[in-house]
């Protein structure tokens, strides 16, 4: 009787959760505590970050539906595209509608994606799989990575870095609950298609339950909310930390301007030069060591690389942390200029002496992955200290387009090139020699433009008064949010 | 919180210790199994 209550009323539940989720504008009440912000976002990235344990499925869904290896990856692939768009395209509405809104899209669009793959899969419609998973929850990707950026730049304004560090490392972590969750679903439920459909059924519920904390507990901070939290310093209005080698300014700049200054492409080129070089190592990690290590006495066993390559994990996911918080004692300039310049540094200590020393050649590697996973947790408060919060996360978004841009050109230089020097009859660690040239001249390039990042020009700040700046933000987003 | 609030707000915060708890543990333990079962993994470079 009661569980047929339950049913009657689930619709009633369903429907009051997302008024709630849509309507009500997430302002903090009193007393109301900033460290419950981050685990908001972090039910959220953890969730999505899912999207980079797609290869879990890809032999299941090869020999249940019989699908070559690049079809299998087209869902995620898609994902990665729609990520990119959606955070570009849905920034400024992510902005007006704030950060429950969006965390709400990000939920129904994620879980429905695997719904509609769950669908896909039990009656072997292999599209469905394709638009559910990589079209609809790849919206669910690309609102969720940005939905908590601004409002936690807000709440942590003494400590951005960390703040947005934890939420990106989140996005890291999500890859490593879900690789041996789903690997352990499959095998309990079959990897047939029945199996599979299962598995994703399971997925698309637990992570709408599971991200539902993060769309109840996300608050605003309220008007006037401008000083170090509940346990840190108060500066005066407007005031920043004299950091060295920071460019921190209190002026505040619309997504639209961003876009037209040198700045945000200099920041662009930063983000994609780090990334491609990240990827430079992720994309062939495994036959890397291998193939360094080949024609040494102390060969690399396939066991071995998988260690390693989930050593590089790690290393990304605490650089996220690690560095980004760092970055708010030394400045964003100066971390780039070490993400960028030791960077290529370890990219020459590889290439110059990788095959006489396995642990020189891990350290490098674990070094360059971790300053890749700094990269991205780091931008946004760079984002911050040049354009202000008023429309961070959205120009985040647009940001995010070099992310893409880096997913294309890393993988294929890497590939086009070791694929060339095998033609050329080369081996072992030969085959990574011209990849490595080319990863430490795009760190330079990187290294280049942000030493060219300077203040935006007070022409494109927003015209409100400055010391009211702070203020007329929050209430903006209170007002629509 | 704000600056002249703050006093008054103190023991509001201290009743969200509960709920900041059980807000961290929600995200904090998925990760942590996240975090041994790739310590589990990058073990095998050393093993394997």
């Amino acid at each position: 009787m009661q569980s047929a209550n339950l049913a009657v009323d689930l619709p009633n539940r369903v429907v009051g959760f997302l008024e709630f989720a849509t309507m009500t504008p997430p302002l903090a009440p009193a007393g109301w505590s900033r460290w419950l912000v981050p685990p908001a976002a972090l039910s959220v990235h953890l969730s999505i970050g899912q999207a980079y344990a797609w290869s879990v499925f890809k032999p299941p869904l090869e020999s249940a539906l019989g699908l070559s290896g690049t079809a299998s990856a087209l869902p995620f692939q898609l994902g990665i595209v729609m990520l990119g768009l959606s955070a570009a395209f849905g920034g400024t509405l992510v902005e007006r509608k704030g950060p429950r809104w969006a965390m709400t899209v990000a939920l129904c669009c994620f879980s429905s994606g695997f719904l509609i793959a769950a669908l896909g899969a039990f009656t072997e419609q292999y599209w469905l799989i394709v638009f559910g998973y990589g079209f609809v929850g790849g919206i669910g990707l690309g609102i969720g990575y940005i939905s908590p950026v601004s409002t936690l730049i807000k709440w942590f304004p003494d400590r951005p870095g960390m703040a947005t560090g934890i939420a990106i490392m989140g996005f890291g972590g999500g890859a490593l609950i879900a690789s041996p969750w789903s690997a352990q679903m499959l095998d309990s439920f079959g990897a047939g298609s029945e199996g599979i459909a299962l598995a994703f059924l399971v997925h698309g519920l637990v992570y709408a339950v599971f991200m539902a904390l993060g769309v109840l507990l996300v608050r605003v901070p309220p008007p006037g909310y401008r000083q170090g939290g509940d346990d840190g310093p108060r500066p005066a209005p407007g005031a920043a930390k004299p950091v060295a080698g920071a460019l921190i300014s209190t002026a505040q700049v619309s997504a639209k301007s961003a876009v037209r200054t040198p700045q945000f492409w200099c920041l662009w080129v930063v983000l994609c030069m780090n990334v491609t070089a990240g990827i430079g190592i992720l994309e062939k990690a495994a036959p890397m060591i291998t193939d360094f290590f080949a024609e040494t006495d102390a060969p690399v066993s396939v066991s071995a690389a998988a260690g390693f390559v989930a050593l590089l994990s790690a290393a990304n996911m605490a650089g996220r942390i690690g560095w980004s918080s760092t970055s708010d004692l030394i400045g964003r300039k100066n971390m780039y200029r070490v993400y960028l310049g030791v960077g290529a540094l370890m990219y020459l200590l590889i290439s110059r002496f990788g095959d006489s020393s396995k642990p020189l050649f891990v350290l490098c590697a674990l070094v360059i992955l971790s300053f890749y996973g700094g990269g991205f947790a780091t931008v946004p408060a760079y984002l911050k200290d040049l354009f202000g919060t008023y429309q961070v996360g959205a120009i985040h978004g647009r940001l995010l387009t070099a992310w893409s841009t880096a997913g294309v050109l890393g993988p294929l230089i890497v590939n086009r090139v070791a694929d060339s020097q095998e033609e050329a009859g080369r081996s072992g660690s030969g085959l990574y020699g011209l990849s490595f040239t080319i990863m430490i001249g795009l760190l330079v390039i990187g290294f280049v433009a942000n030493e060219l990042v300077r203040p935006v020009h007070p022409r494109h700040h927003v015209p409100a008064p400055r010391e009211a700046a702070d203020d007329h933000v929050t209430s903006e987003q209170h007002r629509t949010g | 919180m704000t600056t002249s609030p703050a006093n008054s707000t103190a023991p509001a915060e201290s009743r969200r210790t509960g709920l900041i708890v059980f807000a961290w543990l929600w995200v904090g333990i998925p990760l942590a199994y996240g975090v041994y079962e790739l310590v589990l993994k990058a073990a095998q470079l050393f093993t394997g």
